[in-house]
């Protein structure tokens, strides 16, 4: 059954299908309806809901709870999880799976509360210290945002990573019908010989980001590269529409995706065949998917709400075979499908290179 | 070989994994870690005792108890322990975190924890500088003391004053017992192990955030022998930092 749902309470509710009973947040705009939902629903199902002092706090406590073995999250925007960078970075090197959203508001800094995707390198590159990954899901729609905070718990479990759910303003507040998957059951996740439970069944055990050895660090680290190319080799995600026998690609994520869309639509309508290659993952990045499809175009135009993020990873992979034009807005500014099509047009005539 | 032996008086506490410690001489760590191991095995809490470990010269603590644990990122061991808590509320959670940790980068998380009453213990060493780094000024260092940071004294004017962590979580309703202690002597070593046994039995009972503060020493940063130190400790600390039980709400909460 569908049900009308706005988006950042669709994600919490996802999350506790997911088998997710523990949240630990602190409010920020615009995702403190995330936060809201779960302080109502989460005693409904036995859960846990702690609004903690700062997202500093936030992201410790996750640490904390995912050492125990047990499914956590929390939600924040931009601001927020700049400040969650530092355990971010001991959880990569601990191992503990959790899973963030991060909903996207126009910065550097303070910045403003709309939508934007100028945080694309501090999830996908590593916002705090040290050879660590994170799996980054870029979800369009509020269907998708529900299907993919599924996944997001399935991964982070399987490869003892964290995720992060790559959203932004438009897609927490827009209301869409979604159909949500059953009620997973909390305790029939997966037992991790790892966890913290207390040591009467177990000998002793010692979750860690620390090694005062180099060689001993260095081989932790070998451990953390060896589970990123299984993640590489095996999770890769993303989306072609339109692209058959294209005049143009354009390359987009998320809310910029959706809007690019109407652009190929409205390009249609011109007599324009406009491609869409849209990553699902944003890190493991599809650089060989794109690489394929930049033999049959001239040019790939890398659209954003930022000024050239996800670009670096576009020209990576298309490696030469094709221009690689860009066209963005940023700071909260949404470029309207009008506009993109302006840009695709410009590519064409050659006013707007790469 | 018990046979032989008609009574035993002193062994290693089961709850210490027999790593040797990492400590310097005169270091006042050892002493602590031990009892805390005692009354962990005294209350028979070893199997579902979960231990966080802070960043400092304590930083390999979780490798000196037999327990499962970790160590957080400095001054964020309040906030770990809280989401160990919080997942597995019939397990024993302790924090062991130095002055550095807890009175300085890790102040909002210590005084929300406890404002929370979150139901965790936390062993607080203060000995009033950072040993790990090599002996900087801590917001505990007492005035007109001489660190690495503060080559003329620590002046009031320049660094503020030393901060009183009991005197101040007390104030929190959520604060259910915290005590101040030394380990100088037999007598102060058999009073601060009733007072950390005491925190435990707090958290068993539900009743709270407890804290055991023990004033200790550094001889290797503060320049002295393990001897002048503990005289230096009773001498100048105590002044700064009376001995003492701040707040026992166990009463009311019972």
């Amino acid at each position: 059954m569908k049900m009308l749902f706005k988006g950042s309470e669709a994600i919490a509710e996802a999350a506790i299908r997911a088998g997710c009973r523990l949240y630990f947040g602190y409010p920020i705009t615009p995702q403190s309806e995330l936060t809201e939902y779960m302080s109502r629903r989460l005693p409904e199902v036995d859960g846990t809901f702690l609004q903690a002092e700062s997202e500093v706090a936030t992201v410790n406590m996750m640490y904390g709870a995912s050492c125990t073995g047990k499914r956590v999250m929390t939600s924040t925007s931009s601001p927020g999880f700049s400040l969650m960078m530092e355990g971010v970075s001991y959880m990569a090197g601990a191992e503990l799976p959790a899973v963030f959203v991060n909903v996207v508001r126009g910065g550097p800094g303070l910045g403003d509360i709309q939508p934007a995707q100028s945080d694309y390198f501090q999830a996908t590159k590593g916002g705090g210290h040290g050879d660590y990954r994170m799996i980054v899901l870029a979800p369009h729609t509020i269907q998708e945002s529900v299907d993919l905070m599924n996944l997001a718990f399935d991964l982070a479990d399987k490869y003892r990573m964290l995720v992060t759910i790559l959203a932004d303003g438009m897609l927490g507040q827009m209301m869409e019908p979604v159909e949500f998957p059953e009620m997973r059951d909390p305790n029939g996740v997966p037992k991790k010989d790892w966890a913290l439970t207390g040591a009467s069944d177990h000998e002793p055990r010692k979750v860690t980001s620390f090694n005062i050895d180099p060689y001993g660090l260095e081989e932790m680290n070998l451990r953390y590269q060896a589970t990123y190319k299984k993640v590489v080799e095996n999770e890769i995600r993303y989306e072609e529409v339109n692209t058959k026998d294209a005049d143009i690609i354009i390359a987009a994520y998320g809310t910029m995706a959706r809007i690019v869309k109407t652009t190929i639509h409205l390009a249609e309508k011109e007599g324009i065949k406009v491609g869409l290659f849209r990553p699902i993952t944003l890190w493991p990045f599809p650089y060989k998917q794109i690489n394929k499809l930049a033999d049959t175009v001239e040019n790939v135009l890398t659209v954003e709400m930022s000024y050239g993020q996800m670009l670096e990873d576009v020209k990576l992979g298309v490696n030469g075979k094709a221009k690689t034009p860009f066209y963005g807005r940023s700071g909260g500014v949404v470029p309207t499908p009008t506009e993109v099509l302006e840009a695709v047009k410009k590519v064409m005539v050659g006013d707007l290179n790469g | 070989m018990d046979s032989t032996i008609d009574k035993i008086i002193a062994k290693m506490p089961k709850s210490l994994s027999g790593k040797e410690f990492t400590y310097c001489p005169g270091c006042h760590h050892g002493i602590v870690h031990r009892l805390i191991a005692e009354v962990i095995d005294e209350l028979g809490i070893a199997g579902k005792t979960l231990m966080v470990a802070p960043v400092g010269c304590s930083v390999f603590a979780y490798e000196f108890f037999d327990l499962d644990g970790t160590v957080a990122p400095h001054g964020r061991a309040p906030a770990v322990a809280t989401g160990m808590k919080r997942a597995m509320p019939d397990r024993i959670v302790f924090t062991y975190q130095g002055d550095g940790d807890l009175a300085s980068i890790g102040t909002a998380e210590i005084v929300h924890a406890a404002n929370r009453g979150e139901n965790i213990t936390t062993i607080f060493i203060n000995n009033a500088v950072y040993g790990m780094t090599g002996g900087q000024m801590a917001p505990t260092t007492l005035l007109g003391q001489k660190t690495t940071t503060t080559p003329y004294g620590r002046s009031a004017k320049a660094n503020g004053y030393p901060i009183r962590m009991s005197e101040m979580l007390a104030t929190l309703e959520g604060s259910a017992y915290v005590e101040r202690v030394m380990v100088t002597t037999p007598q102060n070593v058999i009073k601060a192990k009733r007072a950390i046994k005491k925190a435990f039995e707090v958290q068993i009972k539900n009743l709270g955030f407890s804290m055991v503060e023990v004033l200790s020493t550094c001889p290797t940063n503060w320049g002295l022998t393990p001897i002048e130190a503990m005289k230096w400790l009773e001498e100048k600390m105590t002044k700064q930092y009376p001995l003492g039980i701040y707040v026992d709400r166990t009463k009311e909460a019972e």
